[in-house]
């Protein structure tokens, strides 16, 4: 019987490389390091609901790989996550998680509900053991009410009015225990959020870059993508650097014009 | 089964520098970098494959081309990257012949770091850099680390040993909205001026510059150390 060789694999890791790479380590091997959000992630349960709050430096050893990115994770339109950890990881279990829970939602037709999202990730983490590096804070507004839950990487979960993970926790988490207070105001909360994620831009080197804050509410979520930039770039020369044409050597040159591709209109039916 | 060539040539090679530990991203050596430009893109590699100190060869191919508006350059180990390359060649085929057209550098993207992350525990030693034409010839770049950790950049992607020092040259002499020529000038000397610093790569450079109507290769002229 010919066996096909069938395309997409189904789904799920694949450890075919392993042997290998447990030779290379044999032999000396230092894995190299992954790309980290070295991170400060916050969040907070408001009067009418939850506010998230995330750094924006990606980190690869002690080189900052990336200055803006984004951190805060749509799981649901009612649901965000921020994630600390292992880039791969965090932006692999959360999208995994969104897309069960748009299935989850089409087979009972109702909005997904915050511990849902919570099951899903503590259950993913824990088969695991840990090995899937993803620090998580889950928030979000379903008909229960607000809910602010942190995921931590072997799959222990806890359930809290205010919240930081990653190398910033502390700093963080100085400013919200001396300024948290129950019932606070949306701007109150949004404010308190950007003051502990400069606390952590500021004080804790794996974290950088800009604010990132997300609002939850009954019906409505706003994403503030870099509500706050306090660290513009204001060195560069407005001049920058101009090169002349032909300043580089070139030893050959290939030039190959693109054939435009010609898209067939109309055309007959096939037959029967 | 015994140990491939690709292993033995590990073997030896590790064996003949057993005094620092074998750093898999240094063991080839290679600089990438991509950069945007308005309504182009640039992706430009260095030529030299090595066994630790050793060249083997000036000529190496990092930069492979999908389809004629996307290319993918891959550092790292170049066994890995060759495999991997093949893998996406052949996906990007498949997609052809299903959806009677070419993937967008978004969904390409999508696809590398999803293969790559399906080897979380047992990875592919080399880091992609994808650079392609979008729609209304849109320049979309992006890089991703061995686990497929996707960053969008929207001014330069870098990769490579000579990385520290190409983030360092792209910063200084990277600015928006350039021409093509003018794109050609910037990558080339953020390329040259990093992989001198850098011993493990370099031996010329190759720059491919793409705007909606042609694709230019250029083989640059550099330092042969």
């Amino acid at each position: 019987m010919v066996k096909m060789t069938d395309l997409p694999i189904k789904g799920g890791f694949s450890f075919d490389l392993c042997t290998r790479n447990q030779m290379l380590l044999e032999k000396g091997l230092q894995m190299p390091p992954f790309r980290k959000t070295g991170t400060t992630i916050v969040g907070l349960v408001f009067q009418d609901g939850v506010v998230l709050g995330a750094d924006t430096r990606a980190t690869e050893g002690p080189i900052v790989a990336d200055k803006n990115c984004e951190k805060i994770h749509f799981m649901a339109s009612n649901i965000y996550c921020c994630g600390a950890g292992t880039a791969a990881d965090t932006e692999a279990v959360t999208d995994m998680v969104s897309s069960q829970l748009q299935l989850h939602r089409y087979a009972t037709g109702r909005e997904s509900r915050v511990v849902t999202a919570l099951t899903l990730l503590k259950s993913h983490l824990f088969s695991y053991q840990g090995h899937v590096s993803a620090a998580l804070i889950l928030g979000g507004v379903d008909v229960t009410g607000p809910h602010l839950h942190t995921v931590y990487p072997h799959g222990s979960t806890d359930t809290l009015p205010f919240a930081t993970m990653g190398s910033g926790s502390l700093a963080a988490m100085s400013v919200f225990e001396s300024k948290y207070r129950e019932g606070l105001t949306r701007e109150e909360g949004i404010e308190l959020v950007a003051e502990a994620i400069c606390a952590g831009i500021f004080n804790d080197l794996g974290s950088g870059s800009n604010v990132d804050v997300c609002v939850i509410t009954k019906g409505q979520t706003e994403y503030l993508r870099n509500y706050q930039l306090p660290n513009p770039r204001t060195y560069i020369s407005s001049k920058g650097y101009s090169f002349v044409k032909g300043q580089t050597e070139v030893l050959s040159t290939k030039i190959t014009p693109i054939q435009p591709k010609v898209e067939t209109v109309g055309g007959d039916a096939m037959e029967e | 089964m015994g140990p491939t060539v690709t292993e033995w040539c590990l073997i030896i090679g590790s064996a003949c520098h057993h005094s620092h530990p074998l750093q898999i991203f240094e063991y080839n050596g290679s600089a990438l970098v991509a950069m945007v430009g308005k309504n182009c893109f640039a992706i430009a590699s260095d030529r030299r494959l090595g066994v630790q100190l050793q060249t083997i060869a000036t000529d190496f191919q990092r930069v492979f081309k999908i389809h004629d508006r996307l290319y993918i350059g891959l550092s790292g180990l170049a066994t890995d990257a060759q495999t991997m390359y093949q893998k996406l060649v052949f996906r990007h085929k498949m997609y052809q012949l299903r959806e009677e057209r070419d993937m967008k550098p978004q969904t390409f993207a999508s696809l590398v770091s999803a293969l790559l992350y399906e080897k979380r525990f047992g990875p592919f030693f080399c880091q992609p850099v994808i650079a392609g034409l979008g729609d209304n010839d849109e320049p979309f770049i992006c890089t991703m680390d061995c686990l497929g950790a996707k960053e969008l950049a929207k001014d330069f992607v870098v990769s490579g040993t000579a990385s520290e020092s190409l983030y360092g040259a792209c910063e200084s002499m990277y600015k928006p909205d350039m021409g093509p020529e003018e794109l050609f000038e910037t990558i080339s000397q953020a390329l040259l001026s990093s992989v001198d610093r850098d011993c493990l790569s370099g031996w010329g450079g190759y720059v491919l510059l793409v705007t909606p109507t042609e694709v230019q290769e250029k083989i640059l002229k550099g330092r042969m150390d």
